[in-house]
């Protein structure tokens, strides 16, 4: 099969190639040299949560509220709203009022939701 | 170094990453890891988009998926899961059959890539990007956009009546 | 230069190990992130014959599907959660109250 299809300058992104190994190296070199010249002395204090004050009990593993997951589920649906703002404001000027009406219905729709969600008082953080 | 050596090299390091991080999500046996690796493998596949210059789309990647919900997965094994509970078991007892019938799927599919004759010569120039995308979904595309709107409601509502607690 | 079928080889393994994911594992949570990566092997075709042809219409296709897979993930995970308060486990063997 001689399909070819990749005809993208990668030289371009040469930058990115860089900036990714240098970042990369600097938290190997000073965490290597790091461990090469600090003494090493560990002690079981040197592992506690707090260092004074409070005692930990119990593991950190404690089951959430679910009134986060709705925080995080809103937030994910005006997230993908977001999205198409992007396109939307690039033509925005050449389409005019036409767009300008869509992209109003779009939003009074999630705004809808958005309503909804606040009367059933799933905003309220009790 | 020519550019087309660097070309296949990011092409195959990108492709490494995005099925080593598959991999993982599916063979982990901590789920808050599989979540990570998730985040790792849409990130490559962010990558490839780069590589096919759908730039809209990559960033889009990025900020749905990388961002919003894989997030949410986060949050569901946060609310669902004992981590270290070792008594739950994250497999079930057909890992061989499964992936004998996905090794059987795969060769069928490989079988019809290489089987079909795609239409040969040149690549069509780059899309130019946002902007068409924008005025397509603007025009002709206009009800699905609208129609978008109503699921993403749809969601929002579904979900917020399913989770509640009352 | 990469040919055209490596791209859509990434995808049909991105899609076997999505595949993989749904039939082995046994955790509800586990599964809606297999079917993400199902999903993003989709886009992934979808993209690479939209750079083949040349056509940005394509990538309407892609956003239709990252809207319904934000949406999966958001009502999925929901019903997750309603049946981790139900069960308190979100083991996919406990679904069973269809069985006949």
């Amino acid at each position: 099969m001689s399909v070819i299809l990749g005809s993208f300058l990668v030289s371009e992104y040469a930058a990115v190639a860089v900036f990714l190994l240098v970042g990369t190296g600097i938290v190997l070199f000073t965490f290597g040299l790091a461990k090469v010249i600090r003494p090493s002395n560990p002690t079981p204090i040197k592992l506690e949560t707090y260092e004074c004050g409070e005692t930990p009990y119990g593991t950190a593993e404690i089951q959430y509220n679910v009134r986060f997951y709705i925080y995080a589920l809103l937030f994910v649906i005006f997230d993908v709203e977001a999205i198409f703002l992007f396109p939307w404001a690039l033509v925005y000027r050449s389409l005019g009022l036409f767009a300008f009406v869509e992209m109003f219905i779009f939003i009074a729709m999630l705004v809808f939701g958005l309503f909804y969600a606040w009367k059933k008082g799933v905003l309220k953080w009790v | 170094m020519t550019d087309a050596f660097l070309t296949n090299l990011a092409f195959y390091v990108i492709s490494f990453c995005v099925i080593a991080g598959g991999i993982f999500v599916v063979s982990s046996r901590n789920l808050f890891h599989s979540a990570v690796f998730l985040v790792f493998t849409l990130f490559s596949v962010a990558g490839i988009f780069v590589m096919l210059s759908a730039y809209l789309l990559a960033a889009i990647q990025v900020l749905v998926y990388v961002g919003a919900v894989a997030m949410l997965m986060i949050f569901g094994v946060m609310l669902t899961t004992q981590l270290s509970n070792v008594r739950i078991r994250y497999m079930n007892e057909q890992v061989w059959p499964a992936l004998l019938i996905c090794a059987g799927f795969l060769a069928l599919l490989v079988y019809g890539l290489t089987d079909t004759p795609f239409a040969t010569g040149n690549v069509a120039a780059p899309v130019e990007g946002a902007k068409a995308i924008g005025t397509l979904l603007m025009t002709k595309y206009v009800l699905p956009f609208e129609m978008v709107s109503v699921l993403l409601l749809a969601a929002l509502v579904g979900a917020i009546v399913i989770a509640k607690k009352d | 230069m990469i040919p055209l079928s490596h791209y859509l080889l990434l995808s049909a393994i991105i899609f076997g190990l999505g595949v993989v994911g749904v039939i082995i594992s046994r955790n509800l949570i586990k599964l809606l992130m297999s079917v993400e990566l199902m999903l993003n092997a989709a886009n992934l075709v979808f993209i690479t014959f939209a750079r083949w042809y040349g056509d940005p219409g394509v990538h309407i296709f892609v956003f239709i599907v990252f809207v319904v897979a934000a949406a999966e993930a958001a009502v999925g995970l929901s019903l997750v959660i309603a049946v981790f308060r139900r069960k308190e486990s979100v083991d996919v063997d406990i679904l069973r109250l269809l069985k006949g």
